[in-house]
């Protein structure tokens, strides 16, 4: 099954390698990775997604709280959670009827267009992942040249936080 | 008063009590050497290879329970160290390693001698630091010492840029620290503990089964007296030997891939198994689908992740091992029940059938000395009480299984990564520790060269060790598996052109002894031990093809084992 899990780590150099390296030290999979220090610079907020069995999924929230820099961590997917990720996509469009038709899935999408040139739209779409697949799939018919994804980011929904 | 980056670090050591730092000087650590040179709280030991330092630092440790420290430069230095922060790091001894780093400005650059050490590291310490700014080394160094000694012990890397040890700063060391990261648990759950005691008292068939978190946690007495309250059965893992008394009737003996046949077969018969500071390491278990099949489980360590990594458990408990074992006799007193002693009567009596077995029998009619036979004779003629190190192969197997360790930190070797070479550099570390102990290293002719070079060290420092040597002219645990596995195609296993070894230790201005005949063995032992003022090379010339028995195949049921 397919995990999100949270980890709040302290700022530090080296950190993120730590938890790169456990992961392929240990044979998990690492799906998508994200960091970025969080709103008290001495942190960094990392969101991971995994897939795995119960067992296995033990073992990575084990070891991961294990390693001395973790200070906790949330497996997002056991409670009620907002899940985004963010997606550029470049894509060519030949003609008028191109331009209407990835507009018009734009919209469908709530995307936005974000840049245009004369045969090119670079789109920018935020959802959760399969959200962004089927984008992906629905402008499938048109030329992509380019897709960059920022990887999932997830918040538990309510009065549940990951903090300290 | 400003100090320098090389004061503070060794101010730090003498406020930690170190005794002793095991090393090697080079580029990068000279401002250090320089530091320690002019004190004489902290002293300094001089190995002959960087592994060495790191091995002889853990025997430190393992003999006495306080953190091991070594010292190494940077690149070679630090490379040097990777085997015996490893061999630390698998079996979780707490260790200081320090590094030498290029100086700040130059890492990134593949600046002479520079490795990235806390990368290379990494994945086999517990934790590790690079110190950028010396207004961070002491604190650092407190956090090392903090991290390498609780919870689950294990090997800390402090990586130091040349610079930084110039630099100055106030010098203050904190009484402790706190780091919001990191908190082990060490108090186990009540309800836990209660529900174990529940599931003990109901056991018809139990088994207690412990491994090297006892010895770290110094858990021995709880132990113990939680056993002979129980009255069950006890095995040790490898790197649990010593925790519970060998001599006693309710040991078992080892357990495992050459553990003896009363030890398996009470592990795969269990109703309820208690496992203490143990890791159910696939040595242990062997087939983990055929493991304790009908048994429930209750699990104590202070390592979470171990706990249900390789065997599912019934009852896990979090906890240091020493607390939650004191706190099982409190519950144990307290409870209603009591154990059913009928039942366990008859599970002893089955139990004393596999022991009649006597599984650990050899020949002792032999014209050829039998390696057994060596390591007790060494056990009678030590009183049964020494520090006995080892290295790696069939010699560690006879040593666990003929040397009956009644106490804890007696047995020192390399469980986890299996590191040949680690043995003698190991004795330095405990007999600098235990100057007046008797300290033995046994060995075979394939180990005892892969550090050979410490015989210098030896003799530099005086250490009056005993180097058991079962020289079977092959690297005889491959060799086995070859005759085993491989019908019989000893390919490279064989150690043609070995040195003389008696020469060897003499040039070294060690004693060096030959013995080929089983009737000379106990006299040469004893001659040896009255040995104290250098070392006694002991080369044993035994059985070329004995066997470990019994074994269980990699893969096999604990049920399946072969025996002689
Ligand atoms: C550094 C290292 N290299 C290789 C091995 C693999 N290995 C395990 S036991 C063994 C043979 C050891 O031979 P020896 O020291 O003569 O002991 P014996 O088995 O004959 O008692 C080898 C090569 C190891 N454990 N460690």
């Amino acid at each position: 099954m397919r995990h999100i899990i949270s980890i709040l780590m302290e700022n530090e150099a080296g950190a993120l390698s730590r938890v790169a390296g456990l992961f392929s030290a240990r044979g998990y999979n690492i799906e998508s990775l994200t960091v970025a220090p969080t709103n008290d610079p001495s942190l960094s907020r990392m969101t991971l997604v995994t897939t795995g069995t119960d067992e296995i999924l033990e073992q990575i929230t084990k070891q991961l709280n294990k390693l001395i820099d973790v200070v906790k961590l949330q497996d997002m997917t056991e409670g009620e959670h907002i899940e985004r990720e963010m997606m550029l996509l470049k894509v060519r469009v030949a003609d008028t009827e191109a331009r209407d038709e990835v507009k018009r899935l734009t919209d469908i999408f709530r995307g936005h267009i974000v840049d245009v040139t004369e045969t090119i739209f670079t789109i920018e779409l935020t959802g959760a992942s399969d959200k962004l697949d089927a984008f992906i799939d629905s402008v499938d018919r048109f030329p992509i040249l380019e897709v960059v994804r920022s990887g999932t980011i997830g918040i538990s929904r309510g009065e549940k936080t990951l903090s300290i | 008063m400003e100090l320098t980056g090389a004061e503070i670090f060794v101010n730090c050591l003498r406020d930690e009590g170190v005794e002793y730092v095991f090393g090697y000087p080079g580029g990068a650590v000279l401002h250090i050497y320089d530091a320690l040179y002019k004190q004489e709280d902290v002293k300094h030991v001089l190995v002959r290879h960087e592994q060495a330092a790191t091995h002889a630092a853990d025997g430190y440790a393992r003999s006495t329970g306080r953190p091991g420290v070594a010292l190494v430069t940077s690149g070679p230095g630090a490379t040097n160290a990777v085997t015996g922060i490893a061999t630390a790091y698998m079996d979780s001894i707490p260790l200081i390693v320090i590094t030498g780093q290029v100086p700040t400005s130059l890492i990134g650059n593949d600046a002479f001698q520079e490795v990235d050490s806390v990368g290379i590291t990494r994945p086999c310490v517990k934790h590790n630091f690079l110190v950028k700014d010396v207004r961070d080394l002491a604190v650092t160094m407190k956090k090392a010492f903090y991290v390498a000694t609780t919870g689950r012990p294990g090997p800390v890397v402090i990586d130091i840029p040349k610079d930084v040890t110039a630099e100055r700063c106030e010098y203050h060391y904190p009484e402790k620290v706190e780091m919001r990261s990191y908190n082990p648990v060490l108090k186990g759950n009540a309800r836990q503990i209660r529900k174990a005691v529940e599931l003990l008292l109901s056991a018809r068939r139990p088994m207690i089964y412990t491994g090297g978190g006892v010895i770290l946690d110094n858990a021995s007495q709880p132990l113990t007296e939680l056993t002979r309250r129980l009255g069950f059965p006890i095995t040790n893992t490898l790197m649990g030997l010593g925790a519970y008394p060998a001599t006693d009737r309710q040991f078992v003996g080892m357990l495992g891939m050459h553990g003896t046949y009363e030890a398996n077969l009470a592990m795969h018969n269990c109703d309820v198994l208690l496992a203490v500071g143990a890791r159910f390491d696939d040595r242990v278990t062997g087939n983990v689908e055929k493991f304790c099949p009908m048994a429930k489980i209750i699990h104590v360590d202070v390592d979470p992740a171990s706990i249900s990594k390789n065997v599912k458990v019934d009852i896990p408990i979090v906890g240091s091992v020493a607390n939650v074992l004191t706190e099982l006799l409190e519950q144990l007193d307290a409870a209603d029940g009591e154990v059913d002693r009928e039942a366990l009567d008859v599970w002893w009596k089955q139990i004393e059938e596999w022991r009649s077995m006597d599984c650990l029998k050899y020949d002792r009619s032999s014209d050829v000395i039998k390696p057994q036979y060596v390591v007790e004779k060494l056990y009678e003629v030590t009183g049964g009480d020494a520090f006995i190190t080892s290295d790696v192969g069939q010699h560690q197997m006879w040593a666990a299984q003929y040397y009956k360790f009644d106490k804890p930190r007696r047995w020192i070797n390399s469980g986890g990564l299996g590191t040949m070479g680690f043995g003698m550099p190991a004795a330095m570390g405990v007999q600098l520790a235990h100057p007046d102990a008797t300290v033995a290293c046994i060995t075979g002719e394939g180990s005892i060269q892969m550090c050979i070079q410490e015989l210098s060290t030896i003799r530099q420092y005086g250490l009056p060790l005993k180097i058991i040597c079962l020289n079977n002219g092959y690297l005889g645990m491959v060799r086995q598996w070859q005759e085993f596995f491989y019908q019989g195609r000893y390919a490279m296993s064989y150690m043609e052109s070995l040195p003389d070894f008696v020469k060897l230790a003499e040039s070294y201005g060690a004693m060096g002894m030959h013995i080929d005949k089983p009737g000379d063995v106990e006299a040469a032992l004893k001659e040896a031990m009255q040995v104290r003022d250098r070392a006694v090379f002991l080369n044993f010339v035994t059985d070329s093809e004995e066997n470990v028995y019994p074994m269980i195949p990699a893969g096999a049921g604990q049920n399946e084992m072969i025996l002689v």
